[in-house]
């Protein structure tokens, strides 16, 4: 224990902790919280997916609403995960019985944390469609939906995967705050750790986390590799010339401020 | 040239920065509330720290505001952390007084500590602070932790003290502050005194929103919440006593660094630790968490009202 | 709303050290971030590296990195520097990359013709290939912004004052006024920060203006 003890967790104290079995197996162990944290992060990605990739497709299809909508996002990534967290549980606690007035509390925030990355992404994907490419479709004959599912989103696809990567890699990082009101997940080490004072518990915490974090976003490089149609993939001058359009196009405000890896926002 | 322009730039953005940081209302350095903190001796100036909980708050602003009226230069710097995270920031230097309780402060520094009765428990205090802290005066108020049932489970379970629980406690879930789990007055307490092991332990907060919830909607079968907080009678949820004295005498304290207390410190801290018993306590609390209303405010009332403001 | 009509002082007491404990570390993490950025793109083998490893250093979660600053830098636990450092940390993580992609966003042909027009390695760098990177280097210091104004704000659990304490004060009271407050101030200071980033930026990219923001 840790009471008094103010040094800085050497390296050792961290491999120390890690070392011992017994903070990786049961209730409390590492592996329970590491489940626990993929879950919270998995379930507010999902249902941030559901909500923004259609709305960032159709927005970026029909060009319509994109003026509000992109300031709305813009705004919803100043909000900070910790005020709302604080702010639905007071509002949900009375209203919602049991363990929802915990968790539902740490779902919304991490959704609002991750709409954001994922509407631009769509949005963005399918703004940056080489117009050929929908005229070719329009001249086959399709019409607005299909070009939309069939030719527009495919195309888009690196910039969704972009933003749901970015959106990952957030959550995973953020998800630790659902211990701030009791849950579970990693960031119990992180302030069961603060609390006792006990640092290498912290430290270990916060390694987990990180090394968690990485491996998340290396999973979406991979996905986005070789999910996306090789057609595009496979042009890889013309696709780093996009790229780097895109980004000097947004930084000269044109399109919200989007990279091909937008490590964006704030991670808690 | 357009180098010059980006230093122009930087410049302006470092006077903002510095025009931000005389705009706050303590000029000179933007993060000092007051004047700032020195650990050397010299009480000129005090900086009074807290816990986290509203009622460190509220007691730490009743001592800020009675030193001031004493004359004393003070800063504050509240709502540290737990004590785990606030006793090293007094060693330090960072902050050099802070309302404690006797009973969990000794049992801190000394984990043999065995006395419950107020005036044992102060005297094993006393013994067992480290060469730099002292303890002033000790009130007649009182803030024990307490484990608390909602009154259906009490009266389910037949509970009136924690004794009760034996027998019982392995189907119940424990909740309490998330430093609980490792505290001698926590759950290793609990166990070592009252053979009380329970299902598992939940870490919420002290006594905050987090566990007041957790009571009612059966998160948690019992919670760690203090005497002094309105939320049990505004719940009528059941402390449960504690007849073997696991949690000690808790009579309100001033911590403060040894170096810092001079006569009209120690005069203005007695003077109010007189003034201040649990009855008190309890009210002036529940103006900050039921009424909401300031701390500051409230402390400064309390003051006026026995004439030490 | 007067619970805020009755803190105006309080509050702009805690926005104006957010505004510190944020903005700082955007200056001196953008200084920090143009040297490393401006090494990960000239020598080719460092990118990867650079870009991954502080990519890493980003994804520490803040509390940790708060709590165990005060142990590595030796310095007093309730002390902002503390807080300034970890905060430089993240910027310079997030700005490395940015830096490094946008000065790669130069095309090669506008530094070839500065190289034959005479300007020496140095030069071009300030005079030619910053400038010009300006427009992207400023898009990931917006974001950068947006972010630490978001995670200086959970140094309330530690009780480092800004905004953030509005947080913790009225959730221990069950009281939604300050916590609203806070989180409205925080919106609106990562609003001000955007606001003058782009200025800012603005000002040091005048070719745009004129040519109607194509580059």
């Amino acid at each position: 224990m840790a009471a008094g003890e103010r040094g800085p967790p050497v390296i050792q104290d961290i491999i120390a902790w890690l070392s011992d079995p017994a903070h990786w197996t049961g209730e409390d162990g590492v592996l329970r919280r590491t489940l626990e944290h993929l879950g919270y992060s998995g379930i507010a990605l999902v249902i941030a997916a559901v909500i923004a990739i259609p709305a960032g497709l159709v927005i970026g299809h029909t060009g319509r609403g994109r003026f509000a909508v992109v300031n709305l996002a813009g705004a919803a990534r100043a909000i900070p995960s910790l005020g709302l967290l604080f702010l639905l549980f007071l509002f949900l606690a009375p209203r919602v019985s049991g363990d929802a007035a915990f968790l539902w509390p740490s779902l919304i925030a991490l959704v609002v944390l991750a709409i954001p990355p994922i509407l631009s992404g769509a949005y963005a994907g399918v703004e940056s469609v080489d117009p050929a490419a929908r005229d070719a479709a329009r001249g086959m004959g399709m019409t607005g939906p299909a070009v939309l599912l069939r030719v527009e989103f495919p195309c888009a696809l690196p910039l969704v995967f972009s933003g749901l990567r970015s959106a990952a890699l957030q959550i995973v990082a953020t998800a630790t705050i659902a211990a701030i009101v009791g849950l579970g997940g990693l960031g119990r080490f992180l302030i069961d750790g603060q609390k006792s004072r006990d640092f290498p518990q912290m430290a270990s915490g916060a390694l987990v986390v990180a090394v968690l974090a990485l491996l998340v976003d290396f999973l979406f490089a991979l996905a986005q590799r070789y999910a996306v149609s090789p057609g595009l993939t496979g042009r890889g001058a013309r696709a780093t010339m996009r790229h780097t359009e895109v980004a000097v196009r947004a930084a000269a405000g044109e399109t919200e401020a989007i990279r091909p890896v937008d490590r964006s926002r704030s991670r808690q | 040239m357009t180098t010059r322009r980006i230093a122009v730039t930087i410049g302006t953005a470092i006077a903002l920065m510095s025009a931000a940081g005389c705009g706050s209302d303590s000029g000179g350095d933007p993060l000092a509330t007051g004047s700032a903190t020195s650990s050397a001796g010299g009480a000129s100036s005090i900086t009074v720290g807290s816990a986290d909980f509203p009622e460190s708050v509220l007691l730490a602003e009743i001592y800020a505001g009675a030193l001031q009226a004493k004359g004393v230069d003070v800063s504050k710097k509240l709502s540290i952390g737990s004590r785990e995270a606030y006793i090293p920031a007094l060693q330090d230097g960072s902050i050099d007084l802070i309302p404690e309780y006797t009973g969990v402060l000794a049992q801190y520094f000394n984990k043999e500590a065995k006395a419950t009765d107020s005036e044992g428990v102060y005297t094993e205090l006393k013994a067992a602070l480290p060469e730099t802290l002292t303890v002033l005066e000790k009130s007649a108020a009182e803030d024990k932790d307490a484990v608390v049932v909602t009154k259906a489970t009490a009266d389910k379970l037949g509970l009136k003290s924690i004794a009760d629980l034996e027998g019982k406690s392995q189907d119940l879930v424990l909740g309490g502050p998330p430093e609980w789990k490792t505290r001698p007055t926590g759950v290793p307490g609990l166990k070592k005194v009252y053979n009380l092991e329970f299902k598992s332990f939940k870490p919420l907060d002290a006594g905050g929103p987090l566990s007041v919830q957790a009571l009612k909607s059966g998160q948690v079968d019992a919670a760690n919440i203090f005497t002094t907080d309105p939320s049990i009678p505004a719940n009528s949820f059941v402390v449960l006593e504690d007849p073997k004295s696991l949690f000690a005498a808790q009579n309100v304290v001033p911590l403060a660094t040894k170096a810092k207390v001079n006569p009209t410190v120690e005069g203005a801290l007695n003077a109010v630790s007189a003034k201040l018993d649990t009855k008190t306590l309890t009210d002036l609390l529940a103006q900050v968490v039921t009424d909401k209303k300031d701390p500051d405010a409230v402390a400064a009332e309390f003051l006026k009202a026995n004439g030490l403001g | 709303m007067t619970w805020f009509l009755d803190h105006i002082p309080e509050v702009l007491d805690l926005t104006y050290r957010h505004v510190y404990l944020a903005g700082l570390p955007l200056l001196l993490g953008l200084l920090i971030a143009l040297p490393l950025g401006w090494l990960a793109r000239r020598y080719r083998p460092l990118y990867l590296p650079f870009t991954a490893g502080f990519g890493l250093l980003y994804t520490i979660p803040s509390l940790a990195l708060f709590i165990l600053m005060p142990g590595f830098l030796g310095r007093q636990i309730l002390d902002p520097v503390n807080v300034i450092v970890a905060m430089t940390i993240y910027t310079v993580a997030l700005l490395v990359r940015t830096v490094a992609d946008g000065l790669a966003a130069v095309p090669d042909h506008v530094n070839n013709a500065a190289t034959a027009m005479g300007y020496g390695r140095g030069k071009r760098f300030f005079a030619v290939e910053l400038p010009l990177a300006v427009p992207v280097i400023s898009a990931g210091l917006r974001v950068a912004a947006v972010s630490n104004v978001s995670i200086v704000s959970v140094g309330a659990i530690i009780g480092v004052q800004q905004l953030g304490m509005l947080f913790t004060d009225g959730f221990y009271r069950f009281f939604y006024d300050p916590i609203i407050v806070g989180v409205v101030g925080c919106i609106l200071l990562a609003l001000v920060f955007d606001l003058v980033i782009v200025g800012v930026t603005r000002v040091l990219t005048p070719w745009l203006r004129a040519s109607g923001g194509h580059p």
